[in-house]
């Protein structure tokens, strides 16, 4: 167990990215959606820091799983939350830690399933090894190379912090 | 040809015998009972020791499914499964295929059975032409050819002068008259006992009032007509008490219970088990307490069978659309034995229920082992446990509610007239 | 042992969904919970999850019900399940022996889960108890025996307008005797502890003992309404009917109808249900039907998100395949 980076600091650093990105694309009016739960609790940070108009979407991408049939259906899950049309909108899709990928997978076809954004931009907390799909994050807090059986995982939600947790 | 039934526990009721005695047979007939007689030579002997030696069991209802109905059963397999459990007669109702009611089929069942030979098979002669309920069939003829009392099984009578008349009738020629009481207006389509069960799976149910209504009716007819009647497989409390009334106030009425009515109830059923589906149905405890309460003060004095085998797919329904009827041969002995155990009844007692009693309601001088009488004789183990499953049921038919129960008492010999028709 | 409840695998969840008598209350709170995260799904752009792509669902319908059906079909379908539906007439399965046939021919194609619904009750259990052990179960209707996801959804739709079931006055009304409605409503009522379950009806329609169910019996409708916070209507099962149960509809809408007077005394806030499909005039007044305090609509739009849930609890359970861990 190490603490590794204060979040904090990892939070400005991506406020500032996202503001640079946002310029170079020429949005101005972005949607946040977070992914339930850790990515739910840094979005509220960046949506608040960057000051977005529209309340902020959650997903919950429990349904969209391609390992369902190995850890089941879990009903105290809460649902997705989009409070808004995604049609022909900007969106920022936020998430604590990306790994493999397949969560994003999941989130995307969610969020195809509401509608049709004009373009998704990706930021996560953390980046870590172990890539399995061709997603990459546009906005990354930070990157991490991990060895097999490491695994990161964000306190939370308040305070926010990370943990290097050495696996069984 | 002598025989010597040797160290053996003998239990005959009708001779108010109960004690170890050896038993000794020559030509067919019993000869001598705990001495041999003089000049007695034995061919075989069998060693009883350990075991009881009571009279073969006569069973008031059992069906074979021949004619008719032979992808279930044969008279073959049955009366093997019969030798097999101990019992030596067996009463046949007349609703095989063709219908039992006339000299033909008699001889056509006698001429089957002469050849399988394993136990004594007495039929039932139809009440009425084709059991339709109309007009009466030929009761002297039956009676000429062999059958021992007339029925109309489980086919309605519903013309009350239909029934008058034939009670009548069969009075006249002294034929006991045998009767499944139901109001068929008020069993139609139900197939569980009305009650909490049928409520809770919502079953099409058979009132209690299917049976009482009918017991009521037909008490009121016997007790006009003078004839002597025999209620079969009654399934309730109540018309066990309408029966016992009837005999207090002199009526020439008997009755009997099918083995499975003095256990089951219909919480038997569970979720749907269709091995519980069977006319009259399984109605609830205080009834079963009330059949084993009828069979204690002697209102039932006998035990049957009603042994009704299926083949597999008969049972492989939901509940209501499968055939009704249970397979109960093998299990009539040690289920009524396991009475001793649970009532205030001896050994004796219930195997005069199987033996003396059921003679009785047929008259005929079967079921003891006086001297001169036939030897028709089960030898059984009163301490050899077994479980009841589809390879321990000799039966052809596989449907039985006891399924996995463990029973004590096996049958280790059968003897009719002398002859040994089954050894384990 | 013989009443062990085959509904569940080995770690107690749903395996099958045959019947809601004999499941624990946390196991009804469960599909509640799950129905209520699938209610979104049917609001959405793409009305769909992929929660079941590649699995197979056989409505076997042995009893004509358009609705059921197309409820089954649609929470199927949203699941991205594949479905195939099967009329089959009761005439041409009289014989186990076929019904059986079928179930086999099914179960060669590599279907997951069939819908059964049929006129005899406990067709369910005898599927569940022949199926093989890969293929799960739900119970669309069986005889008057029950039809659980009905009783489900009811359940589902009851808790939107009353989220305290600790606190409420239910009447069941109509043809108790034949209703599998009713039977799955009682059970899921009196699981979820509802102090007080209400059945009315003539003693004709009533089963007997009643009070084994669990309900207090009221012969008088304007008694039985009395304060109740939901009012159940049931259809008036004029198939099944044999023999002499009622006179007329025209009397039984007279003395067991809701109309807008009976309704008055019930609580004023209370809920009008019906499972459908209403025979207006008969069992319920057009005015009432349509009324504010009907959530009959409700019930049907809620029907998917329960069949939703349940089919995906049933289908979704780690352990119970070889790959697991």
């Amino acid at each position: 167990m190490t603490e590794i980076a204060k979040v904090n600091t990892l939070l400005d650093d991506m406020v500032q990215a996202l503001q640079s990105e946002l310029q170079t694309r020429k949005i101005s009016d972005p949607l946040m959606i977070g992914i339930h739960s850790g990515g739910v609790w840094v979005a509220r940070e960046l949506h608040k820091k960057l000051g977005i108009r529209d309340d902020l979407g959650e997903l919950n991408i429990t349904f969209y799983r391609d390992d369902f049939t190995r850890i089941g259906m879990h009903p105290q899950v809460t649902p997705s939350n989009l409070p808004f049309a995604v049609d022909d909108r900007h969106i920022i899709l936020v998430d604590d830690v990306l790994h493999t990928g397949r969560t994003i997978r999941a989130a995307l076809n969610e969020i195809f399933d509401y509608g049709r954004p004009a373009s998704v931009i990706l930021a996560a907390l953390v980046v870590r090894s172990g890539k399995e799909l061709p997603i990459c994050a546009d906005i990354a807090g930070s990157l991490l190379d991990l060895k097999e059986g490491q695994h990161i995982k964000l306190n939370g939600p308040d305070p926010l912090s990370l943990e290097l947790q050495e696996g069984k | 040809m002598g025989i010597h039934i040797k160290g053996g526990h003998l239990i005959d009721p009708a001779n108010q015998v109960d004690k170890k005695s050896d038993v000794f047979i020559e030509d067919g007939k019993v000869t001598g009972i705990g001495k041999a007689p003089a000049g007695f030579k034995a061919d075989t002997t069998i060693d009883a020791s350990g075991k009881t030696v009571m009279p073969g069991i006569i069973d008031l209802q059992a069906r074979f499914r021949e004619p008719g109905l032979e992808h279930k059963a044969t008279i073959a397999s049955e009366t093997r499964a019969a030798a097999a459990s101990g019992i030596t007669t067996l009463c046949l109702p007349p609703d095989t295929t063709p219908i039992l009611d006339t000299p033909a089929v008699v001889e056509l069942i006698h001429r089957k059975n002469e050849a399988a030979g394993f136990a004594e098979i007495l039929p039932l002669g139809a009440l009425t032409k084709g059991l339709a309920g109309d007009e009466l069939s030929e009761m002297y003829e039956l009676k000429q050819a062999g059958c021992v009392g007339v029925t109309n099984a489980r086919y309605p009578v519903a013309h009350t002068l239909v029934m008058r008349r034939a009670m009548e009738y069969a009075a006249n020629f002294e034929l006991t008259i045998f009767l499944k009481p139901e109001d068929h207006s008020l069993t139609k389509g139900g197939c569980a006992h009305e009650g909490r069960i049928s409520t809770r799976l919502g079953l099409p149910s058979v009132p209690e009032a299917a049976e009482t209504m009918a017991v009521a009716r037909l008490l009121m007819l016997v007790e006009q007509t003078g004839v002597k009647a025999h209620f079969c497989q009654l399934s309730s409390a109540k018309a066990v008490q309408m029966i016992h009334r009837a005999q207090h106030d002199g009526l020439p009425v008997s009755a009997d219970v099918a083995s499975h009515h003095l256990y089951l109830s219909d919480m038997d059923i569970g979720y749907f088990d269709a091995n519980c589906h069977v006319m009259p149905p399984l109605r609830d405890q205080r009834d079963r307490d009330g059949l084993r309460a009828g069979l204690l003060n002697g209102t039932i004095s006998a035990i049957c069978s009603d042994h009704q085998p299926h083949e597999l797919d008969a049972k492989l329904a939901p509940f209501c659309e499968s055939e009704p009827g249970m397979s109960t041969l093998d299990t009539l002995l040690p289920l009524s034995l396991r009475l001793a155990d649970e009532i205030d009844i001896s050994t004796s007692q219930v195997i005069a229920c199987l033996t003396q009693h059921p003679a009785r309601i047929l008259g005929l001088p079967i079921g003891q082992l006086g001297l001169g009488y036939q030897a028709d004789i089960c030898i059984y183990d009163p301490e050899a446990h077994w479980t009841v499953s589809p390879d321990t049921l000799v039966s052809q038919g596989k449907n039985s509610p006891f399924m996995n129960w463990e029973l004590k008492g096996q049958v280790s010999h059968t003897l009719l007239a002398g002859q040994v028709v089954f050894q384990r | 042992m013989k009443n062990q409840d085959i509904q569940l695998d080995s770690q107690g969840r749903l395996r099958h969904f045959l019947t809601i008598e004999g499941l624990k209350k946390p196991v009804l709170t469960d599909i509640l919970d799950t129905a209520e995260n699938f209610s979104t799904v049917g609001t959405r752009n793409v009305k769909k999850v992929p929660l079941l792509r590649g699995k197979t669902i056989a409505n076997l319908f042995f009893e004509p019900s358009t609705r059921t059906r197309t409820t089954f079909e649609l929470a199927a379908k949203r699941l991205s399940a594949d479905v195939i539906n099967m009329n089959i007439s009761t005439s041409s399965t009289t014989k186990g022996e076929t019904l059986l046939d079928m179930l086999r021919n099914l179960e060669a194609m590599h279907c997951d889960m069939f819908v059964v619904r049929h006129g005899s009750s406990g067709a369910a259990h005898f599927f569940a108890k022949h199926v093989a052990p890969h293929i799960s179960i739900i119970n669309g209707g069986d005889g008057s025996h029950a039809h659980p996801t009905q009783g489900m959804l009811d359940m589902f739709t009851i808790r939107r307008h009353k989220p305290d079931f600790t606190a409420l006055r239910v009447a069941v009304v109509g043809d108790i005797l034949h209703s599998r409605v009713a039977r799955s409503q009682i059970h899921a009522l009196n699981t979820l502890g509802v102090p007080e379950v209400r059945v009315i009806g003539p003693r004709t329609l009533i089963p007997a003992e009643p009070d084994s169910l669990g309900v207090h019996v009221y012969h008088d409708m304007k008694e039985g309404l009395k304060d109740v916070d939901v009012v159940i209507m049931l259809r008036l099962q004029r198939e099944r009917m044999q023999g002499a149960l009622l006179p007329s509809e025209n009397e039984y809408y007279r003395t067991y109808g809701l109309s807008r007077e009976k309704l008055a005394l019930a609580k004023p806030d209370a809920i009008v249900m019906h499972p459908g499909p209403i025979n207006r005039g008969v069992e319920i007044e057009s005015a009432v039907a349509d009324g504010p305090q009907s959530v009959i609509l409700e019930q049907v739009t809620n029907g998917i998100a329960v069949r939703m849930a349940v089919m995906s609890m049933v289908l979704g359970r780690p352990g119970d395949e070889q790959e697991a861990g």
